[in-house]
């Protein structure tokens, strides 16, 4: 298969994400309206909190933005290329590339080592493991994990696995890194490690979104987004002067 | 920002890679569920390479003794003859163009023992025959010791033992001049006779020739069986005027046998159960396909997770399926690698135990392993497909 170009060029090249009018509704007796009607423009390099209650669409909202799930109605861009205008595989290679994923339960291969879990992030890209081990390796000590490149990534201690879970999410050097509660299944002290790397990241220039429930560390994030019942009921705002890549 | 879209794309040895994590991570179960495909392999090239390996030692054995003799037998009982051919019968056989050699065997009435102590009733069950001297060449027999009778003795009282005969009275070797008494007489024993395949009634007999029975046993010499060797082109020829040269009066008394067809029916009945054991064999397949199927669907529930994770990576649909496909295979091949293993092993140590040469068939090998694929294909195909179908977002639903 050739390259596909999109049907639309970039507007705004600092527009990493843009939704207007996104609604989702799970179809059932009665249908579940998760979203209704959102806008949302994130910027390159921005840190981003999306946070609210459970029921209140945050997951939807994640798996819309991450082009797991397609919107009912409404237009999802994410860089620069309009969602709607791609199809499964196409949809299927804008997330090997663009898009990072960091979930609450680490998704991390059992018998496989940290690197190669890493590594695991360009799989789908085609790159030769070997390249990919290398660029691995720096993400790994991106997220201070190079002494353990080598133990078996799903028994090293939680904190640990998050940190190989978000190496993962970095390697490709994507355009937006979605993070899915990434403190759930932590302790405090690991939680805090953790948040304390996505800020690092964030002023290194990475452009990450984290869906929690938790306002605390929401509180922390320079933008939040709150959700309530499918719709945005506050959103800070995009910091001005925020990091630009 | 980049404004085209390069297509997901997964290197073979990546996919490689990919379908066997599934194997390494869960090595007890794919080993349980490897096997029914390694026993089903096995059952069948076993029992292919046994069928091959003593069909085989048949046609070796069919091969030596020969396909174009006949025996021909004066019909008896109630209404059919009284057991004898005519005279001059075996002269006549002779005479037709394909036939090659004609022996004649003739009943005599007398029992052999193996001196004279022993009691009239114990007779061991052996015959005693009045024989053609060219009879072991007919029969392409061999001889275990000693000689065959010839012109030279052929009037002395000497005697050729069959197999069975020979151990019946202690003859261990027939050069050694022993001596046994048969019908009043004593008689030395000048030769032993191997194991007539295509004629085991002679294994019991005692044989002395024409002349010898006529001088010592008071024998009328009409024979009652005769052996004939053809050119083999022309065996069913020679088979179909062979009643009615022998006995131009009553053909319908006049039996004609190929003795190699009992061995050619022996043939077709391992035949059958070959493919009864084959028909177990691919049971047994159908079983570990199944094996492997069930595997690969409670694989593809339980790693939901990873289902979801890949496809967040990047993975399309068809990267899955293809992996949980190629998981399938990797294991159907590694079963039928070992099957076909086990199955040559088995054979090859059975035929060896049997003394025949070991024939483990290509067709057995190949055919194996194209159905240790194609189960591992089928047994794939449905557990893939569900693979694909998994929704990414229900997929990391799962906790």
């Amino acid at each position: 298969m050739g390259s596909v170009v999109p049907a639309v060029e970039p507007v705004d090249t600092r527009t990493v994400l843009a939704l207007a009018g996104v609604t989702k509704t799970y179809p059932g007796t009665p249908p579940v309206h998760a979203l209704r009607g959102v806008d949302l423009a994130i910027h390159s390099g921005e840190l981003v909190a999306i946070v609210g209650p459970s029921g209140s669409g945050k997951s939807t909202l994640l798996h819309v933005i991450g082009t797991l799930d397609r919107a009912s109605t409404g237009t999802v861009s994410v860089a620069g290329f309009d969602v709607d205008d791609l199809n499964d595989k196409q949809l299927s290679s804008l997330r090997s590339r663009h898009i990072g994923f960091v979930f609450q339960q680490f998704f991390l291969l059992a018998g496989e080592s940290a690197l190669d879990n890493v590594a695991d992030g360009l799989l789908y890209t085609g790159m030769a493991l070997s390249d990919r081990r290398l660029l691995a390796e720096e993400a790994l000590e991106q997220v201070g994990l190079a002494s353990r490149m080598n133990h078996e990534a799903t028994k090293l201690s939680g904190g640990e696995r998050q940190r190989v879970a978000i190496a993962r999410a970095l390697i490709g050097t994507p355009d937006i890194i979605l993070a899915d509660e990434p403190t759930g299944n932590l302790d405090s002290k690991s939680g805090e490690d953790v948040v304390r790397l996505i800020e690092d990241l964030n002023t290194r220039g990475t452009t990450i979104v984290v869906i929690t429930h938790d306002r605390q560390i929401a509180a922390r994030f320079p933008r939040r987004v709150s959700l309530l019942d499918g719709r945005i009921i506050e959103d800070t705002g995009v910091v001005a002067g925020g990091p630009v890549r | 920002m980049k404004a085209s879209l390069d297509p997901s794309r997964l290197a073979p040895a990546d996919m490689f890679r990919a379908s066997l994590i599934g194997l390494r991570t869960r090595r007890l179960r794919s080993i349980l569920s490897g096997l029914g495909i390694v026993i089903g392999i096995a059952a069948m090239v076993g029992v292919l390479g046994l069928s091959e390996s003593s069909k085989s030692d048949l046609l070796a054995q069919l091969d030596q003794l020969g396909t174009n003799m006949l025996r021909i037998e004066a019909g008896s009982g109630i209404g059919i003859g009284t057991g004898e051919l005519p005279d001059e019968s075996v002269a006549m056989v002779g005479r037709i163009a394909p036939v090659e050699q004609v022996a004649s065997i003739s009943e005599v009435d007398a029992s052999v023992y193996r001196n004279d102590l022993v009691p009239a009733g114990q007779t061991g069950g052996i015959t005693v025959k009045a024989v053609d001297t060219n009879l072991l060449a007919t029969l392409q027999g061999r001889m275990a010791s000693g000689v065959f009778l010839d012109e030279a003795a052929s009037d002395l009282p000497v005697v050729v033992l069959g197999s069975v005969a020979a151990q019946r009275l202690g003859v261990a070797d027939g050069s050694s001049g022993t001596i046994i008494w048969l019908g009043d007489e004593w008689f030395s024993v000048v030769g032993v006779m191997e194991t007539l395949d295509l004629s085991p009634d002679l294994d019991r007999a005692a044989l002395v020739s024409y002349p010898t029975s006529e001088a010592f046993l008071d024998h009328d010499g009409v024979p009652s069986t005769i052996y004939v060797r053809s050119d083999p082109d022309d065996i069913d020829a020679v088979r179909s005027v062979l009643p009615a040269t022998v006995n131009p009066e009553s053909p319908d008394e006049v039996e004609v046998t190929r003795p190699s067809d009992a061995l050619e029916a022996k043939e077709a009945a391992d035949q059958a159960f070959t493919n009864l054991l084959l028909g177990l064999g691919a049971v047994a397949l159908l079983v570990g396909g199944v094996g492997i199927a069930n595997v690969m669907v409670i694989s593809v529930l339980e790693r939901r997770g990873e289902i979801g994770l890949r496809r967040a990576l990047g993975a399309t649909r068809r990267h899955i399926s293809i992996q949980f496909l190629g998981e399938s295979l990797i294991l159907a091949t590694l079963g039928g690698l070992g099957g076909v293993a086990l199955g040559s092993a088995v054979t090859a140590l059975y035929a060896w135990s049997q003394g025949w040469g070991v024939l483990i068939p290509t067709v057995a090998v190949v055919g194996g392993m194209a159905a240790a694929l194609i189960i591992g294909v089928v047994a794939g195909l449905y557990p893939a497909m569900r693979a694909a179908r998994v929704s990414p977002t229900e997929a990391l639903r799962t906790l």
